[in-house]
């Protein structure tokens, strides 16, 4: 029986968020790609919200964007409302995000994969993953006679001493139709399709979401190569027909006025556009009662379900148990797009059986007459441990396989986009045989997020939380092209001219905010009587510009009538100008500690590294490092159970080592 | 790479003699500018020659502390390969503490337990073949110090580091949850209450720290306070612990405005006892100040000595001081056992447990949760005494050891340096918060708030021992209803 071989350099498994911004890197780095999925016509399918952003998410898109990915100009171009969030607190959390026409989303995504060179689109669920092993230490298995054996021939070594010594590395893929395709690369981008169950009530399909066909094999192989999996759970609400609900009883909630777009590309008068409204209505105590009744009928409490839900997106029938005491719940009732009358029903998603659903629903201000279009349902799926992963999001043990997405147990469209084009940038680089790159904690949400989903254990499928992120200052949604473009740059997925842009805008931010500091203002009486007017205390000294702007009553709009040589800048510029002076102190601040996590993540760790042969490790520590093997001390020292003294011995070790 | 500026005491820690401060790192001259006036010629520490020596006073602020030699010692001839000072003191153990203090108000940072010794060896002053010793040196002496630490810290201590913990991760989960999710959770008004929070939380540390200078805080000596009936043998148990012949007494002033206190060493444990004038004027503590009183200083107590009388049967007054007992460690004395015994240690557990299992049942209704027994050491254990003879009295010594050091003895030193780490930290906890009222009332954005109140509560959470981890997104959680 004659099969189907080809050779390209990357398979993409998977064309969702993450599948999409990994496939569109390598063949935008100019290697021969092909993305798979089990449906073409589920490309950047957003089967759960219909937005994109939100706070902190909102900064991943940012940063997507920023090292060249799609993700922030697709939804430019698909949006039909937008907002910024947190607009009343400080710049470090304002977020953008954006309701999304998912059906024109996918649409358009869809659109740039299928023009984008050496990317091919295939249709096939993807089975098997090839891999060969590597043997490294060659020599320690060389017999006397001079005949490499291989480890796993040499008397005495098991299979846990292959996969201790000789790594793995792939070569391929095969479909379930048998076709192999060859590859330098592949990049896991399952989502939520490995094993997927739906269920609703004790109904239960087997299938990935929207009942689309799930990836049942995959799993098998994944494991017989070692890989330790894990199954999640996470939940979506009902969607209803617009007609069928009355929005005289609902709150509108209309979109900024004035639209900021996502992409740092994108014309910001482009997206000026006429906005759809979202509404607001809330549950009652009609609601609960009727869910405090059934709820031995929820799979979840009846214990049907067997993954782990997420904390931050509960189904409405963990609100009611968990938050007893609250008497209402919020309900935004969102548009799904244009061309369709389906409402989604944020805040409310569920695993009821679908008759309770229904009374309950229907308790709610202005969904009294509601018709389900779609039932709420929870999905149970398989993901990979992501603690198997290198920063790079390569697998340690196996070369050239890469995970990205909600297979690496993180949650949504965002997280998922930031993982895979970082996926795709790491997977091309390795291919051309340059090194790969690490965001670190300090540069971006995507390194927060790379790193807590590669370093800790984590028991729910991982959210973006504006708390993760420690050096949060300084990775602002507004700085991001400064932040990563560089990187997107010299991976090759942003142009010269764009990469000139960001420097000229870097310099006049720069000259500008020196002459603040340095242009010093008088007690003059005219002075003194602006700052009056300003309600502003009067000067005893001069102050410069600066330092007046550091006062909250004032900021550099409200400087201008004292300040008359200043040239008319970008608004852009004067936004990064604002922010660096008024919140100086914290930010100097933030910078400070950087420096101290950037050396110990600079302290890296040999991949050989032997922990036993570390003397003075706490057994704790010596377990859990050899079990994660982190690539740094920095990394190592965020590993719980690993102590400050431990990781002082490590230093030691390390240092001795080197010598 | 290791620049940052360490000192610590260098030399081991005894009452005489003379002790050496060291200051190690990029800042170390500069520090000793700050802390040390020479009594000649003035002049700029770094103008010294590289290993002179020099004599002067040791000051904190405008302040002497003491008269001191301070040599020096220029990269890289020194046993950090870095800029050194030495600061010899001979006032003993209390100037020496203060003068570290001094330093580490102007630049350094208490050393960690082997720092001195892990830099020497990371800037190649040892030899490579002392790697391990010196990876075991860390690992020892932090395991001391982490064990340590936490055994010297009073009870009353610790629970209230961890109540103002969650307290200020409360505020944090509300900020962040606000943050995460500004449609679900508004802000109205938060930075008035998050004024009178900060108000309560700084007050309170700030009485911490009062009493860490005093030394209330650590347990220099365990806050004993003897209670029993009438006749029973208190004041027999007074004169015998504070007999001349086998303790040293001292009359200090109490921690309360009424209360004195005695100090009585056993062994190498002291025991502070409150309340003594009480115990001395009137025969019955309980009868006196009554029960609720009594409870009272139970709770302040570390260790509760209750003297019983053997020959007489258990009563009434026997529940009610059992009762003010509560959960505290206890030891009964059950005294005369010279006469014909009516109560044995059996027949007193007996009662002892009687009492308690009604207690609780009376209590189980209002009682949310019972308290966790943390504690591996027994709370209560009962030895025969007889004042008159003298006898049992070194068995009391030995339960008293067991009961709160597991029959280890620290050692001074230790007490000392770790106790000064908790300090610095608390401090810094309180520095923090000081920079969150500041952001307030400059009326900066909410999200500024929590930059400064997470340093607080991991500050704290060093003094006891504990990480950050996960506490926040697991509060923010369980607290806040989030997520669409």
């Amino acid at each position: 029986m004659s099969q189907i071989r080809e050779k390209v350099d990357v398979c993409v498994i998977g064309a969702g968020h993450a599948g999409c911004e990994a496939a569109l890197a390598c063949a935008r780095m100019g290697l021969e790609t092909v993305i798979f999925t089990v449906s073409v016509d589920s490309i950047a399918l957003m089967p759960c919200n219909p937005n994109v952003g939100g706070s902190s998410k909102g900064h991943l898109v940012r940063e997507v964007d920023a090292l060249g990915g799609e993700m922030g100009k697709n939804i430019d171009r698909t949006f039909i409302q937008s907002k910024m969030l947190n607009v009343s607190k400080g710049p470090a959390v304002h977020s953008l995000r954006a309701q999304a026409d998912k059906a024109e989303y996918s649409r358009s995504m869809r659109k740039v994969l299928e023009n984008q060179d050496h990317l091919v689109i295939k249709q096939a669920e993807v089975c098997e993953l090839l891999t060969e092993n590597i043997r490294k230490n060659v020599s320690e298995y060389t017999a006397e006679d001079g005949k490499n054996r291989g480890p796993e021939n040499v008397p005495g070594i098991g299979m846990d001493d292959v996969l201790e010594f000789g790594r793995k590395k792939i070569v391929g893929v095969k479909t379930f139709t048998g076709a192999v395709y060859e590859a330098k690369a592949v990049i896991l981008c399952t989502g939520t399709y490995l094993r997927a169950r739906c269920l609703c009530g004790d109904s239960i399909t087997y299938t990935g979401p929207n009942g689309l066909q799930a990836a049942n094999h995959l799993t098998d192989s994944l494991k017989s190569l070692g890989i330790e999996m894990r199954r999640f759970k996470t939940g979506t609400p009902a969607r209803m027909d617009r007609r069928s609900l009355d929005f005289s009883k609902m709150e509108e909630q209309f979109g900024d006025k004035r639209v900021v777009p996502f992409s740092f590309s994108t014309d910001p008068e482009s997206v000026q556009i006429e906005q759809d409204s979202c509404w607001l209505t809330y549950t009652n105590e009609k609601t609960h009662a009727i869910i405090r009744a059934n709820l031995d009928r929820s799979p979840i409490y009846a214990g049907i379900i067997e993954g782990t839900g997420p904390r931050y997106c509960p189904s409405i029938e963990d609100k009611v148990v968990k938050f007893a005491d609250k008497e209402r719940h919020q309900v935004f009732i969102e548009p799904e797009g244009r061309h369709t009358n389906e409402m989604y029903v944020g805040g409310m998603s569920s695993s009821m059986p679908e008759d309770v659903q229904l009374a309950m629903y229907r308790t709610v201000p202005g969904l009294e007459n509601c018709r389900i279009v779609r039932n709420a349902y929870a999905i149970e799926y398989d993901c990979i441990d992501a603690r198997q992963l290198d920063p790079t999001l390569e697998f340690k043990r196996i070369e050239g396989l890469y995970s990205a997405g909600q297979s690496n147990g993180s949650s949504g469209y965002e997280e998922a986009a930031a993982q895979g084009i970082l996926a795709g940038i790491n997977a091309a680089l390795k291919c051309r045989g340059r090194e790969q790159i690490i965001i670190d904690r300090s540069e971006g949400y995507l390194g927060v997020l790379v790193d807590d989903l590669v370093t800790k254990d984590n028991t729910e499928p991982y959210r973006m939380m504006t708390s993760r992120a420690e050096y949060r200052l300084l990775l602002r949604q507004d700085n991001a092209d400064i932040r990563l473009r560089k990187k997107g740059y010299e991976a090759g997925l942003i142009t010269q001219e764009q990469m000139d842009r960001l420097d000229r805008k870097v310099e006049l931010i720069q000259k500008e905010i020196k002459r603040l500091r340095e242009t010093s203002v008088g007690a003059s009486a005219s002075n003194q009587a602006f700052l009056e007017r300003m309600g502003s205390a009067p000067l005893k000294t001069a102050a410069t510009l600066a330092e007046l702007m550091c006062r909250p009553e004032l900021s550099y709009g409200s400087l201008e009538e004292i300040d008359p040589e200043r040239e008319k800048l970008p608004a852009d510029v004067l936004e990064q100008v604002e922010i660096e002076i008024k919140y100086q102190g914290y930010i100097e601040r933030q910078q400070r500690q950087v420096l101290q996590y950037k050396k110990m993540e600079q302290k890296k760790i040999p991949a050989d590294i032997d922990y036993d042969d570390v003397p003075s490790l706490r057994l704790e520590a010596r377990q859990k490092l050899k079990l994660f093997r982190p690539v740094s001390v920095g990394q190592a020292s965020r590993i719980s159970g690993v102590t400050p003294a431990d990781v002082s011995v490590l230093l030691v070790y390390l240092e001795h080592r080197g010598k | 790479m290791w620049s940052d500026t360490i000192a610590a005491i260098a030399t081991g820690l005894s009452e005489a003699g003379i002790g050496i401060v060291r200051v190690s790192g990029d800042d170390a001259f500069a520090v000793a500018d700050r802390i040390f006036r020479p009594a000649g010629e003035k002049k700029r520490v770094e103008d010294y020659e590289s290993h002179t020596v020099h004599y002067g006073y040791a000051v904190d602020g405008g302040e002497i502390i003491d008269e001191v030699m301070l040599s020096l010692m220029k990269k890289p001839r020194s046993y950090t390969k870095e800029d050194t000072v030495e600061i010899s003191c001979h006032g003993g153990l209390f100037l020496l503490k203060r003068v570290l203090e001094a330093a580490l108000k102007n630049g350094a940072r208490l050393a960690e337990p082997g720092e001195f010794t892990k830099r020497a060896f990371l800037n190649g002053r040892i030899d490579l073949t002392k790697a391990e010793a010196v990876m075991d040196l860390i690992h020892s002496q932090n395991e001391f110090a982490r064990r340590t630490s936490l055994q010297q810290l009073r009870g009353s201590v610790y629970e209230e580091i961890r109540t103002l913990r969650e307290e200020i991760l409360y505020e944090l989960a509300f900020i962040e949850s606000a943050l995460d999710d500004p449609e679900h959770i508004g802000m109205e008004g938060y930075p008035e209450r998050l004024e009178g929070v900060l108000e309560s939380l700084l007050g309170r540390i700030k009485r911490l720290l009062d009493s860490a200078d005093d030394g209330r805080m650590r347990k220099e000596g365990i806050r004993t306070v003897i209670v029993g009936k009438p006749n029973a043998g208190k004041s027999s148990l007074l004169n015998l612990l504070a007999g001349e012949e086998r303790a040293i007494v001292t009359e200090i002033a109490g921690t309360t405005r009424d209360a004195l206190q005695e100090s009585v060493r056993l062994r190498d444990i002291s025991l502070n006892l409150v309340d003594t004038a009480g115990i001395r004027s009137t025969e019955d503590v309980i009868e006196r100040i009554g029960v609720e009183r009594a409870k009272k200083y139970a709770s302040e107590a570390d260790l509760i000595l209750y003297v019983a009388d053997a020959s007489v049967p258990l009563d009434e007054n026997d529940s009610q001081i059992m009762e003010a007992i509560g959960e505290k460690k206890t030891i009964v004395l059950l005294n005369k056992t010279d006469l014909p015994a009516v109560v044995t240690k059996e027949s007193f557990l007996d009662f002892y447990r009687k009492e308690k299992n009604l207690r609780e049942e009376k209590e189980s209704a209002f009682r949310r949760s019972s308290v966790p027994e943390t504690e591996k050491s027994p709370v209560l254990c009962v030895i025969n005494t007889s004042m008159r003879e003298g006898t049992g009295i070194e068995a009391f010594e030995s339960a008293v050891e067991e009961m709160f050091f597991g029959g280890e003895i620290r050692q001074e030193d230790e007490v000392i340096i770790t106790s000064l780490r908790q300090k610095e930290e608390i401090q810094e906890a309180y520095e923090s918060l000081k920079l969150v009222q500041e952001s307030l009332r400059a009326k900066l954005p909410e999200d500024f708030f929590s930059i400064d109140l997470t340093n607080a509560y991991a500050a704290l959470g060093r003094v006891i021992g504990e990480e950050v981890g996960e506490d926040l997104v697991n509060e923010i959680f369980s607290r806040f209803c989030l997520g669409k």
